[in-house]
């Protein structure tokens, strides 16, 4: 075919692991993966951590990252097969014909050097422009793709900018020497959720603008439907499925597939409110030694038995902060917390063994959660020393009774966390809080180091365990999804306050205050066209301020 | 004012404060034992009533501090006191060997420092290959070697054997520099050997951190030749850890110095120090200790002044 | 079964022979320490596998006897300085506030002098005796260790799973000894070997100066000191004890360099 742009041919790739005092051992990283992609179209990568989704879009430059091996295959641009190519002719494609923009900009650009020199170098360098016209076109992109003084922003330090900032001025870097494809790897993953729905507006009109071919990988497939025109899923190294966004998230074929557009459905009805709260924080207010600023301003919320209380907000939100504070790590400096009818004392020092007991809390990141020399059974078995007394068989017994709660059976009491999967890490997390019969357990982002499957899978088994042993939980999480599809009652934190606070149904439903509806609204949708109406009811209601 | 300077005003301070502290420690350093001074000088078989004149001679009825701020006082303004086996101006004695000690360890850092850079990039450009796994194995075995087996080694093979150099290295003031050089070729070369294993380890260690981060790929991607890659992204960012490494191997240099001086009987600080400590001559040794002190700490201070100047988060605050 | 590499093969090895020899030398060496049974510096023979010394002791039964004294020293020294150094840097790491504060500091103050210049100080005051010695290394040197194992700890300190244990409620010894400890142990064991070098180094270095062990009894580095003067007239006496101190030191640092590479791997406790 004429407009054919890019062509990858039974693409395989391997590695070589070195697992310390073992034999070497290769790794197939990207098995047999074909892919077309013409002139102008935007395709999708999209796959769990370990699916090889960067590893096939660096295989577009013939580039492997950390000793990674293209091993066969081909993979033709422009009818020219670049894995023959040599050194020379990877130089003459790099940056011109192909360009890069990475997940983390912070640490793709070169902190010594202005933004200006690094986004026109590789255009100056393959002699595309002269310095004049490059600043041109580079000041133009800044404009195009929304950042604040277009003009002089070239003349900052990377570390001069913010994040969000720093992902479309690598966008502008990538474009600049107008190439025929550019291969997005993660670019708003790192990215609150308010950031990442401008960010990906200004990718989307940029791309639309130029009329460049662009792989975009991600995984998140609500974002990618966004923008892409096709979608190709992937899991371990292998392709699953690919066909147009329509038809990827409307009418999927695979299995895989199916659960990832159906990931987060969840359908949880809410709870009528019981007579006493299990946890009542009132006019909280805490700032970290040495610092002048309150965290958490005046912050009052209150938490049912059983219910689900999920506490939403963006990074530097305080939500983590209020967990610190319930907890006792962080004394308050005003206001005063009831917890199952008591007072709770402000430091962890001052509360009872029962106080300790009843409120426990689960890790974002079970890895460093859990004590690498421990085996699962001491991890778990402790609190049922500690708490209870138990020892000896009675103990093992009751271990095994919680492993069967979570789910994972016999035979893993005697392993190390080393030796399960991230999933089952946050399974024996929950195991460990549960252990102490609380009545609340405080879960701070559970969820969000997770693969999208595998944290369904622990949502379902948290409100699975809510129900038999009647649990209430304070849930942290910066993911609206999440939060639909747990919550009885939602509260919305911005700058330390609690903006919004109210059931469920209450705090989803209009009208909105302007922070929430900010928020609701950016958090990307599976179906085709969200994007831009979010972006145009968002002129019209600046256009009618 | 700007952050830079703060923060070098902050370090310049923190090691003026640590070269006071350190010469608080040097004194006490030479007080932890009941025998003092007098006793040092007079021997065992003294009788009390000698002694106890000595000490007034001496000053050592006053109390400690007193007497610290008083050798302090007297050492800032260049008199460190007299020796008490000979009785010259120490001050005098130790000016020409620290001019010696100077003179050698500047053409063993002369030597040294391009050497181990070259040698540094040599093993990042060919790493895991085989130049990088001779350059570490040398390496690993130089760092465990004590500096007297290369120095005999060195003095057996090349002065003895093959008579290519003198055994025993002999400077006065007469000398041409070329009879000088001649003469320290055989130390240089110990305190070149001494240093460059670590120094060549750190920049290694250096080079590569800055070589595998994500913007050299950015600049690999955009097409770059491997030369312009490192000329124009790694290399800025590498200068200042690279000074660093260097600044603290010539501090560690300082200290090996001693001991080549003694090998080869060369009539520098480390000699004077390490003569003076067998016959406990006190007030030499204390005065040695300060001037090997204050150039670690100072070179250390250097290695992070360095490392603020090339900042260049520091030099462009936001 | 681990798979042990050949460097850490030989290292182990050489490392176990010398130990081997320093213990039994009694067993071991042909000839007493200072026993005088022959000519000065008579070449290698069959009956002095090493020739003779400076005044005609058997250079190999020295050397054996020399051995026993420099790894008896850096041993001892190692321990005090291991025992010495985590103690005060775990509590350092663990209890934070002002005796983080102090102890960090006055350690801060300690490294700003070079450990042999301060050593050297200490010395043309103090007696210099065996004890002695090893205490002015060991303490000098738990400075080094000190550091080690507070950034260790305080690096475990901050891990979710020692702020999950306090929120339970355990003891401080609890933490200390079950949570943090067990994690702190391998990068410090691996520490040990390269603290051992040091000391084997530092008083090889001192008693070729002439201020460590002092005669009639030697170590290795008093017998490069006792031989040098035959180097000027083509013996090489005095290379010998040299490059058993060198090969000491690289077998244990090929020893250490495994040990750090086994345990890095977090693959559970299991035999780790």
């Amino acid at each position: 075919m004429a407009d054919t742009l890019l062509d990858i041919r039974n693409l395989r790739i391997e590695a070589t692991a070195y697992p310390p005092g073992e034999a070497p051992r290769d790794l197939v990283i990207v098995d047999d993966v074909s892919l077309r992609l013409d002139k102008g179209r935007v395709m999708g990568l999209i796959g769990e951590s370990g699916a090889g989704k960067s590893t096939i879009g660096l295989s577009a430059m013939a580039y492997g990252r950390g000793g990674v091996r293209i091993t066969g295959g081909q993979v033709l641009l422009n009818g020219r097969d670049i894995l023959a190519a040599g050194p020379a002719g990877l130089r003459a494609l790099r940056g011109r014909e192909v360009t890069y923009v990475a997940q983390s900009a912070a640490a793709a650009f070169n902190p010594a050097r202005r933004l200006m020199d690094q986004v026109i170098e590789a255009t100056l360098w393959h002699r595309l422009a002269g310095r004049a016209e490059a600043e041109a076109r580079a000041i133009g992109l800044f404009r195009s793709l929304g950042l604040p003084a277009p003009e002089t922003i070239g003349n900052r330090y990377p570390h001069q900018v913010s994040g969000g900032q720093l992902q479309r001025v690598m966008t502008a870097m990538a474009l600049c020497p107008k190439p025929d494809l550019v291969i997005f790897d993660e670019p708003t993953t790192a990215l609150d959720v308010t950031t990442q729905i401008d960010v990906l507006a200004a990718i989307k009109t940029a791309i639309r603008e130029t009329g460049v071919a662009a792989l975009y990988i991600t995984h998140d497939l609500a974002v990618v439907a966004q923008v892409a025109d096709e979608i190709m899923v992937l899991r371990h190294g292998k392709m699953v499925e690919a066909g147009e966004t329509g038809q990827i998230i409307t009418a999927p074929r695979q299995d895989y597939t199916r659960a990832l557009v159906s990931v987060r459905s969840i359908d949880h009805a809410e709870k009528p409110p019981a007579d006493e709260p299990v946890l009542r924080v009132e006019g909280v207010t805490a700032r970290y030694p040495g610092l002048p600023v309150d965290v958490l301003r005046n912050v009052s919320v209150s938490l049912d038995p059983g219910h689900t209380l999920a506490v939403v907000g963006e990074s530097g939100s305080g939500k983590s902060t209020l967990a610190r504070a319930i907890t006792g790590l962080l004394p308050p400096v005003a206001g005063q917390m009831r917890f199952a009818g008591r007072t709770l004392a402000p430091q962890l020092a001052g509360r009872t063994k029962d106080d300790l007991r009843e409120l426990q809390m689960i890790y974002q990141m079970a890895d460093v959660a859990m004590n690498p020399r421990q085996t699962v059974g001491t991890i778990i078995g402790r609190p049922l020393e500690f708490y209870f007394g138990l020892k000896g068989a009675e103990r093992d017994a009751r271990v095994q009774d919680l492993l069967d709660a979570i789910e994972m059976g016999k035979g893993y009491a005697d392993r190390y966390p080393a030796e399960l999967s991230g999933g089952q890490k946050q399974r024996v997390c929950i195991a460990r809080a549960l252990a102490a019969k609380p009545r609340m357990i405080i879960c701070d982002e559970v969820t969000s180091a997770l693969d999208p499957l595998v944290a369904d899978g622990i949502l379902r088994l948290l409100l699975d365990l809510q129900a038999r042993e009647g649990v209430a939980y304070l849930f942290i999480t910066h993911d609206l999804a999440t939060v639909r599809a747990i919550a009885d009652s939602i509260a919305v934190m911005h700058q330390g306050r609690v903006v919004r606070y109210g059931t469920k149904s209450e705090v989803l439903a209009p009208p909105f205050d302007d922070y929430t509806d900010l928020l609701l609204s950016s958090v990307p949708e599976m179906r085709l066209g969200w994007l831009e109406g979010v972006i145009a009811s968002r002129r019209m209601e600046g256009a009618g301020n | 004012m700007h952050p830079v300077l703060k923060l070098l005003t902050q370090r310049i301070a923190l090691g003026l404060v640590l070269m006071l502290a350190a010469s608080v420690m040097i004194f006490a350093g030479t007080q932890i034992l009941p025998g003092d001074v007098a006793q040092s000088i007079l021997g065992q078989s003294a009788t009390p009533q000698s002694l106890a004149n000595l000490r007034a001679e001496l000053g050592l009825n006053d109390p400690a501090w007193l007497r610290y701020f008083r050798w302090l006082g007297a050492a800032l303004q260049g008199d460190l006191g007299t020796a008490l086996t000979n009785k010259q101006d120490i001050a005098t004695s130790m000016g020409l060997r620290l001019g010696n000690t100077l003179f050698l360890a500047f053409w063993a850092a002369l030597i040294s420092v391009p050497t181990a850079i070259l040698l540094g990039l040599i093993a990042v450009r060919y790493q895991g290959r085989w130049p990088d796994k001779l350059i570490s194995g040398v390496t690993l075995a130089t760092v465990s070697v004590p500096e007297f087996l290369l120095g005999y080694i060195v003095m057996f093979y090349l002065a003895v054997k093959f008579r290519a150099f003198p055994s025993v290295a002999t400077v006065y003031d007469s000398m041409s520099l070329g009879e000088k050089l001649n003469a320290i070729a055989l130390p240089v070369i110990v305190l070149v050997l001494v240093v460059l294993g670590h120094m060549m380890r750190m920049t290694r260690a250096a080079i590569l951190n800055v070589m595998q981060s994500a913007y050299v790929e950015t600049a690999e991607l955009k097409g770059l030749r491997p030369f312009t890659v490192i000329a124009r992204h790694a290399f800025p960012n590498a200068i200042a850890p690279v000074v660093n490494v260097v600044m603290i191997n010539l501090a560690y240099l300082v200290v090996g110095v001693v001991v080549v001086e003694v090998v080869f009987v060369y009539p520098g600080m480390g000699q004077y120090l390490v003569d003076h400590v067998s016959k406990r001559d006190v007030p030499v040794v204390q005065a040695c200790g300060l001037v090997f002190a204050a150039v670690y700490i100072g070179l250390n201070m250097l290695a992070d002044v360095i490392s603020i100047l090339a900042n260049p988060r520091l030099r462009h605050p936001k | 079964m681990m798979r042990i590499p050949i460097s850490a093969l030989i290292g182990l090895t050489l490392t176990a022979l010398y130990f081997l020899g320093a213990i039994f030398a009694g067993l071991v060496a042909p000839y007493g320490m200072a026993e005088i049974v022959g000519d000065s510096w008579e070449p290698a023979s069959a009956a002095h596998w090493l020739g003779t010394d400076s005044i005609g002791r058997d250079l190999l039964s020295r050397m054996i006897w020399g051995g026993q004294v420099t790894i008896f020293v850096a041993t001892a020294g190692t321990i005090l300085s291991f025992v010495t150094g985590s103690v005060l840097g775990f509590t350092a790491a663990v209890a934070g506030g002002w005796i983080d504060q102090a102890l960090s500091r006055f350690v801060d103050l300690i490294m700003a002098v070079p450990a042999l210049i301060f050593a050297l100080v200490v010395l043309s005051v103090m007696p210099v005796t065996l004890p002695v010695l090893i205490l002015v290394m060991g303490l000098l040197d738990a400075t080094r260790v000190f550091r080690l194992a507070r950034a260790v700890a305080v690096d475990i300190t901050v891990m979710d799973y020692v702020e999950a244990a306090r929120l339970r409620g355990e003891r401080r010894a609890w933490i200390i000894f079950r949570e943090i400890l067990p994690n702190a142990l391998s990068p410090l064991v691996a520490e040990m070997g390269l603290r051992f070098i040091f000391m084997v180094l530092f008083i090889s270095t001192l008693s070729f100066l002439g201020l460590g062990v002092q005669p009639p009894l030697a170590d290795w580095g008093g017998i490069v000191k006792e031989n040098k003067e035959g180097i000027v007239y083509g013996i090489p006496a005095a290379l010998i004890p040299a490059i058993a101190i060198a090969t000491l030191a690289i077998s244990v640092n090929l020893v250490a360099d495994w040990i750090l590479n086994r345990t890095t791997s977090l693959k559970g406790g299991r035999g780790g």
